[in-house]
């Protein structure tokens, strides 16, 4: 199966990755070589077979609604690009 | 003293012939004067495992040494330090000193090992070769002979090619389709990876969070079970993570192998794998059957469709796992973005490499609207498949065994230009993630003068029977202890 262009720019904009148009070429032909590897998958017979998402069929486990975490907002902030007063700084969002 | 396990160190600690501060300062040393020629590491800790080394001395003094007190080792770079730089092998995170400690890294420390430093790895565990790495390829100690510069496997070529080449006695690694047993076997050493849920994978930067699972590397197997025992167990900080009895993986070593029903898969021995290599797996299993074992061909239909359901899985929860990378908390972030989207697409663009890109793509299209249904969800029945076909197997038999990856350790930039070339590398290990059953690479030969690894699959939580399985093996062979060249 191959992938269009289209599909990647869309992609792209989905996966928040900026790719030039000289990228696009490249990824066409990668993402189609690794979609062709992958449509291997649409032989197999799964008819009736359970979708297996955790190896060992596990559930979410649940615990207490109680604080175990101390605040490290120091610690966390000071690996930060950008903060300011405890917040985290981004471009102006709203003018 | 760089020749020697894990748990011969531990002996000349306990018995007073050196010091942890002697031992450090001998394998700084040496990964100072013989790093150059690898790039095994991608950060060296020495102050910190200096003064980890004089409390190790101080708490052997006290008398509260464990197995692992003064012992040095290393982390792959994708297992969190606090106050040490974790970068997953990334422009994203070369940056990034994690305000915490991983569980596995708090088991090490507790234990009193010495961490000397982060190895190298494949960008955020995404490779088999070691090259798409931000910080540089690395080159496998063997093969350097002929100046041919070979790759150490991956992602956890740098785990493995420091400790073939003697430059720490053992090592952390990951494994989420083969990047612990690849590159131990690439490079002739011992690796595991434990059941999915064995080990905790709080602080392991995630890639494929139902697929990766924490192991261990060195060059035995009892150093791989000393190993074991400090990391296996349960964690409620991981949601993953099954709580379950941990054995002494030491204590069952020395069983004898009478009666162990080995299965060969007919599969894994198809015409991907060189005449070369299969002749030495099969003598490999051969050995096995003079230590008493009996030896029946099973099959593992589906196997063949392990690449293609990979293919989507991972990806899938790659593009996932690393929407966190955005330029606002941590990690990268690029200049002058002018506008929120800009600082997210552009922070992205740049600090992730070309492999990275590509999978959070693959998998951005596997998951979108229209597409879900045809890829992720026919993957994960067929992983489902895949699993039935391994708990079929071990109704009969206790083990597979295998070659681990269809040639030996291939020159750098042999496969680099072509990502599905190089995905095919891991058509023997990608089964045991899907199926999250544990698996081992054994040093079992060579071929034209380069390791060949033997690959041994167990049941779910049957570590204890793996590690016993190669270290018999090893009490017969010397494959393990041959020196890089």
């Amino acid at each position: 199966m191959s992938i269009s262009r289209e599909d990647i720019e869309k992609v792209a904009v989905l996966a928040r990755i900026r790719v030039d148009d000289a990228q696009i070429s490249a990824l066409e032909s990668d993402l189609g070589n690794i979609l062709n590897l992958v449509d291997e998958l649409s032989a197999a017979d799964t008819e009736n077979i359970e979708p297996l998402s955790h190896p060992l069929d596990a559930v979410q486990r649940l615990r207490a609604d109680e604080v175990t975490e101390t605040n490290r907002r120091e610690a966390f902030q000071a690996i930060a690009p950008a903060t300011e007063d405890g917040l985290y700084l981004v471009p102006r969002v709203i003018e | 003293m760089h020749n020697k396990s894990v748990a011969e160190l531990s002996r000349d600690l306990e018995s007073g012939n050196v010091s942890s501060v002697e031992l450090t300062r001998d394998f700084l040393d040496r990964i100072k004067s013989e790093d150059t020629k690898y790039n095994s590491f991608i950060t060296v800790s020495e102050e910190q495992a200096l003064a980890d080394a004089k409390a190790a001395d101080e708490q052997r003094a006290a008398g509260n040494a464990t197995v692992w007190t003064g012992v040095p080792f290393a982390h792959k770079d994708l297992f969190c330090t606090e106050g040490v730089a974790t970068t997953a092998g990334s422009k994203m995170l070369a940056n990034f000193v994690p305000p915490y400690d991983g569980t596995v890294t708090a088991n090490f420390r507790q234990a009193g090992a010495v961490c000397l430093g982060k190895t190298n790895m494949d960008e955020f565990a995404m490779g088999s070769s070691n090259e798409s790495s931000f910080f540089g390829a690395v080159t496998n100690p063997w093969g350097l002979s002929n100046e041919q510069k070979r790759v150490p496997g991956g992602s956890s070529g740098g785990s493995a090619a420091a400790v073939a080449a003697r430059l720490v006695p053992a090592a952390t690694a990951t494994d989420t389709g083969g990047s612990i047993r690849q590159p131990a076997a690439l490079c002739g050493i011992t690796g595991l990876k434990p059941t999915y849920g064995r080990v905790s994978r709080y602080g392991i930067i995630s890639f494929a969070s139902s697929l990766e699972q924490g192991g261990t590397m060195a060059r035995t197997a009892e150093d791989n079970a000393l190993m074991l025992n400090i990391m296996a167990g349960f964690d409620p900080k991981d949601s993953t993570c099954v709580d379950r009895a941990v054995p002494d993986y030491t204590a069952t070593l020395n069983e004898p192998l009478k009666g162990l029903k080995i299965g060969l898969p007919k599969e894994y021995f198809s015409d991907q794998l060189s005449p070369a290599m299969e002749e030495q797996v099969r003598n490999a299993v051969k050995e096995y059957e003079a230590l008493g074992a009996t030896v029946k061909e099973v099959s593992l239909p589906n196997a063949r469709l392990a690449v293609a359901a990979y293919y989507v899985i991972a990806p899938a929860e790659a593009s996932a796992n690393l929407a966190r990378y955005d330029g606002v908390r941590f990690g990268y972030r690029c200049e002058n973005p002018k506008d929120l989207d800009d600082l997210y697409t552009r922070t992205r663009a740049e600090g992730f490499g070309p492999e990275v890109k590509r999978r959070i793509l693959v998998g951005t299209y596997a998951l979108s609207a229209g597409y879900y249904d045809a890829y992720f969800l026919k993957a994960q029945k067929v992983r489902r498949l895949i699993q039935q076909d391994f708990i079929n197997a071990f109704k009969d038999v206790d083990v597979l065994m295998s070659p681990v990856s269809p040639s030996p350790a291939f020159v750098q930039g042999e496969k680099s230009s072509d990502p599905v070339n190089m995905y095919l590398e891991d058509i023997f290990t990608i089964a045991a993630n899907l199926a999250g059953v544990p698996a081992m690479s054994v040093p079992a030969g060579f071929v034209d003068g380069l390791p060949v690894g033997l690959q041994i699959i167990g049941d779910y939580f049957d570590e204890a029977r793996l590690l016993n399985a190669a270290h018999q093996f090893q009490q017969v062979t010397d494959w393990h202890q041959a020196l890089p060249r």
